[in-house]
């Protein structure tokens, strides 16, 4: 599940206040080379699932699932040979917990083609809890009925909270609740690409 | 009767004294005096001893309202604010513009027993400004009425303004303006300034009043008679008061105990415990009229306690009355800004309290001086204590003071009306009943 | 934010969002759905003490949108109109839970009554009082704006193709807001948030309809309509009421439609990018003339459209968090 930042919980990708630089720091579980190929396989089994990428429309959810899904249509163009553009679509709006919280800024939906009739692959960084997924699915029949939707994501760390699972992974990271899982990714925070994990050994 | 001896009181503020106050009349003062069985003697360790003080601006809304305030609360408010005397303006309903009304206002200050009640008869009847009211049957009523007031109006047709100075002139009374033109206030709600078109409410502008004492300091010039400003609250009316007293013409004038100290910023909150009129002007206006009062251009301090059920001020500005209560507040308000600041001594804020409004008021039995033979009207006064201001308590009806929350500085301790204590240890009594 | 009262309580960075969100929040009126779940459950309130059409249909879609329940409570006429049922009707109103109650009212600062004293414990939304304030008014305008002047909008004056970089502000553009400022809340709310939006606002008026105390406001003044034309981006047209003339604002109709009413030969003269506002409802032929009003400089109607997608998110950041308790500041 994507929490944005600041927004404090078992699932939260930044450092707990206080962390010290060892925590900090992390263990990383993929570099940018293991991100670069874990997506170029997740882009050939979109497009293996689907045998043509002609309905399909890739939408990535803000923040970090929007470079990914930007990525993966890149590498999906040029198996292609023509252009396919990914869209991004924010599910703020339809957040189960947005009144536990200071209010939370909106970020940018932008939905390249009608999703009407077409397979919509919905890219995340990280799934845990899928309730952003659900907030997404919610999201997306506000904006029409897709034949299908399927979903991509980087890692994919356990502890559903809801019957949601993935049609594509990176990564299964197994992990416990007090550790934390973070992405990052160059496009969003000016850094190398990796997913590192930290905390949760006491 | 019982006597009573003030034990080293510091009359004016000075040296301290005993007074022994037997029969309504100060008979003895001085240092040590021995006392008889019956006299009582009230501990005034550190009080200052003023003169009962003579309000000239004071409404008591009865008859008519007397859901704010009636003659009898309205004196105890009085009385616990160390005056002997108040003058009741005439917009009660009926209007106190007969003999009869004003009669029985000043009956129903006397069976009250706490403040003598001085009626203050309307010029115009109705307050309509259209016709003198029967002023020398007021006059000649047992209220014996000397001053005259439209108060809450203005007197703005200027030949019946002219004709009211000269009329007045038969029985030495006096009008006492409210300086307001009519045509620049239409609707107005608070000081005209950047600040009324800042919070979008209608601007009451200064040149209102001062065009009105302008204009009525050359009309008593012109036909020798005697004006006074209610209220005034601008520089520009301070400079004309005070242009005008340079002449020689015949006018006094009053400022409240809010001008002195309040400021227009306060209706920023849009509460309208703070809408008065004439409204709160800036703080170059408060400076004006302190200094006004200091220098004597500003003859009085007068209250304007204006009481108004809560209804009238829990809602919109636009929709709230005017006025503000202040009976139990002018003189700590005084003393916070006059005379803790050195602009005026006691010996002077008993002229701009005592003294002065009932001479303007011809009130002969009030504003006497501290000395054996007066009448024994007397307020003690503690100068060094502090109080916070709680709505609550008052003995007036209404609760609209702009002070709730203030910390201001000294108290009532004992107020004497004919001998009597009105207010003793900071409590009502029972009043006096000859 | 707890409340939103006054344009000038707004910050840069709280108005810059505002403008953001309901830029984003500008697409859900071109959906299938044009409705977000986001608000269920919480109930807004109108509570109008005027009539105003416009206005009070633009709050209920903007809170119908976001899933909230409206309660439309018109009180006037009643008792309200003297003013004594303001105190009871927020009394009651917050008995009956309401999470925000919007305010349009005849009385500078009724909403202030309204939101303080603890009469209120749910969000206020200023909807326009009296001659003081509509901040939704000012934020709808600013919007509109930064569509047409700013980043992808500048220059692309057909409204599909305008839309302006988020988080920008309106640093350097030049606003001229001409007419009744005098008593135009909507002058005093544009005036205070263009300002703070970095926009140099001139006001146009004869000098009997400028506020006392105007030059301490952020803004220029002018008496000559014509001597500001050309180097305006954004050319607001307040509506002046003929009536005003029985006050001896201006001699009238004619004199003052002459000196400061917007036709098409002062239109011409307007930059190429500039675009013409009006906040509604118009008098035509007075402030403004019809051909003006329906031409393609005009995006009065893009401003009613504009209306909703503010108003959308001014309820969304008041109403979009944990209960007010303080915790819910504006900007995160």
């Amino acid at each position: 599940m994507v929490v944005p930042d600041g927004t404090p919980g078992p699932d939260t990708r930044d450092p707990a206040p206080g962390a010290s630089a060892a925590d900090e720091a992390g263990r990383t579980v993929l570099d940018e080379t293991d991100i670069s190929r874990a997506l170029t396989r997740i882009t050939h089994e979109i497009l293996e699932r689907n045998r043509d990428a002609d309905g399909l429309v890739i939408l990535g959810i803000p923040t970090r699932g929007v470079p990914l899904a930007r990525r993966i249509a890149a590498r999906m163009s040029e198996v292609e040979g023509r252009t396919i553009t990914a869209g991004a679509l924010d599910i703020t709006m339809y957040r189960d917990d947005l009144h536990s919280g200071p209010v939370r800024s909106l970020e940018h939906t932008e939905i390249p083609e009608d999703v009407d009739g077409r397979t919509v692959v919905l890219v995340d960084d990280v799934l845990m809890s899928g309730r952003t997924i659900r907030a997404a699915l919610d999201a997306l029949a506000d904006l029409g009925r897709p034949k299908a939707v399927q979903l991509a994501v980087l890692v994919d760390r356990g502890h559903r909270e809801l019957p949601i699972r993935a049609d594509f992974v990176g990564k299964n990271l197994p992990t416990s609740l007090a550790e934390k899982v973070r992405v990052r990714l160059a496009e969003v925070d000016d850094q190398a690409d990796s997913v590192t994990i930290r905390g949760g050994v006491a | 009767m019982t006597a009573y001896l003030l034990r080293n009181a510091r009359p004016l503020g000075g040296d301290p004294a005993d007074l022994l106050l037997r029969d309504g009349v100060i008979v003895e003062i001085g240092a040590g005096l021995e006392v008889d069985q019956d006299v009582t003697v009230v501990d005034a360790d550190g009080l200052v001893a003023l003169p009962g003080l003579v309000d000239l601006h004071t409404h008591l809304r009865e008859p008519g309202r007397e859901d704010a305030e009636t003659v009898l609360t309205g004196t105890q408010s009085a009385a616990r604010g160390g005056f002997t005397c108040v003058h009741a303006m005439a917009n009660t309903s009926p209007v106190a513009d007969t003999a009869g009304v004003v009669e029985q206002v000043w009956r129903l200050g006397r069976e009250g027993g706490f403040c003598d009640v001085q009626p203050v008869g309307a010029v115009t009847v109705g307050l309509k400004g259209e016709r003198l009211a029967e002023l020398g049957a007021m006059a000649d009523s047992a209220a014996g009425v000397r001053v005259f007031s439209d108060d809450g109006i203005c007197v703005s047709d200027a030949v019946l303004m002219r004709r009211a100075l000269e009329y007045v002139k038969a029985f030495d009374g006096v009008v006492a303006q409210h300086a307001q033109e009519p045509r620049l206030t239409e609707g107005a709600q608070m000081n005209e300034g950047a600040l009324s078109g800042e919070l979008g409410l209608v601007g009451w502008p200064a040149v209102a009043e001062e065009a009105i004492i302008a204009r009525d300091v050359l009309l008593a010039e012109h036909v020798g008679s005697r004006l006074h400003v209610c209220h005034l609250s601008t520089r520009g009316s301070v400079e004309i008061v005070r242009w005008a007293k340079s002449r020689g013409i015949d006018v006094t004038a009053e400022v409240t105990p809010h001008h002195l100290l309040l400021t227009d910023e306060l209706v920023r909150s849009y509460d309208p415990i703070y809408k008065v009129n004439p409204p709160l002007r800036t703080a170059d206006d408060v400076a004006a009229v302190r200094e006004g009062l200091a220098d004597g251009t500003i003859d009085i301090v007068a209250t304007d306690h204006a009481p108004h059920p809560m209804e009238d001020k829990e809602c919109e500005f636009a929709a709230a009355a005017f006025g503000m209560i202040g009976l139990e507040t002018a003189l700590s308000i005084v003393q916070q800004t006059m005379v803790d600041t050195g602009a005026l001594t006691w010996e002077q804020v008993a002229e701009a309290m005592s003294a002065r409004p009932a001479r303007i008021g011809r009130v002969a039995e009030h504003g006497r001086p501290l000395a054996v033979g007066e009448p024994a009207h007397v307020v003690l006064y503690d100068p060094s204590a502090t109080r916070v201001v709680t709505p609550g308590d008052t003995a007036s009806l209404s609760r609209n003071t702009p002070y709730a929350g203030h910390e201001l500085p000294g108290r009532v301790v004992a107020t004497f009306l004919r001998g009597v204590p009105t207010v003793l240890s900071g409590e009502l009594t029972e009043g006096v009943h000859p | 934010m707890k409340h939103l009262l006054s344009a000038g309580d707004l910050s840069r960075d709280e108005a810059v969002r505002i403008l953001d969100t309901a830029e984003e929040l500008l697409g859900v009126a071109q959906r299938p759905i044009k409705k977000l779940p986001t608000l269920r459950g919480r109930t807004v309130v109108n509570l109008f003490f005027e009539d105003s059409t416009r206005t009070r249909i633009s709050f209920e879609a903007a809170a119908k949108r976001l899933s909230a329940d409206v309660i439309n409570f018109s009180a006037k006429g009643s008792s309200a109109s003297k003013g004594e049922g303001l105190k009871d009707t927020a009394l009651t109103l917050q008995a009956m839970g309401a999470d925000a109650v919007v305010v349009r009212h005849g009385a500078s600062g009724a909403p202030h009554r309204l939101a303080h004293e603890a009469w209120t414990k749910g969000a206020v939304v200023n909807a326009g009082d009296g001659t003081h304030e509509h901040p939704t008014q000012a934020l709808l305008d600013a919007f509109t704006m930064r569509r047409h002047l700013v980043g992808g909008g500048a220059g692309a004056r057909a409204a599909d193709g305008a839309g302006a970089d988020t988080g920008a502000d309106l640093a350097g553009k030049r606003i001229t807001i001409v007419g009744d400022v005098l008593h135009s809340r909507v002058a005093r709310s544009n005036a205070l948030l263009l300002h703070t939006l970095g926009a140099h606002v001139t006001l146009v008026a004869p000098p009997t309809l400028l506020p006392v105390g105007v030059h301490t406001w952020p803004v220029s003044t002018s008496y000559d309509l014509d001597a500001t034309l050309e180097g305006t981006d954004a050319l607001m047209m307040l509506r002046v009421q003929g009536e005003r003339m029985n006050a001896a604002y201006f001699p009238s109709a004619r004199e003052y439609s002459r000196r400061y009413g917007l036709d098409r030969a002062r239109m011409n003269r307007l930059p190429d990018h500039a675009v013409v506002m009006h906040p509604g409802p118009m008098n035509r032929g007075m402030e403004i003339s019809a051909d003006v009003a329906d031409s393609d400089r005009s995006v009065i109607v893009e401003q009613v459209t504009n209306g909703v997608a503010v108003r959308m998110a001014v309820l969304y950041l008041l109403l979009g968090g944990a209960p007010a308790d303080g915790s819910n500041e504006g900007t995160a």
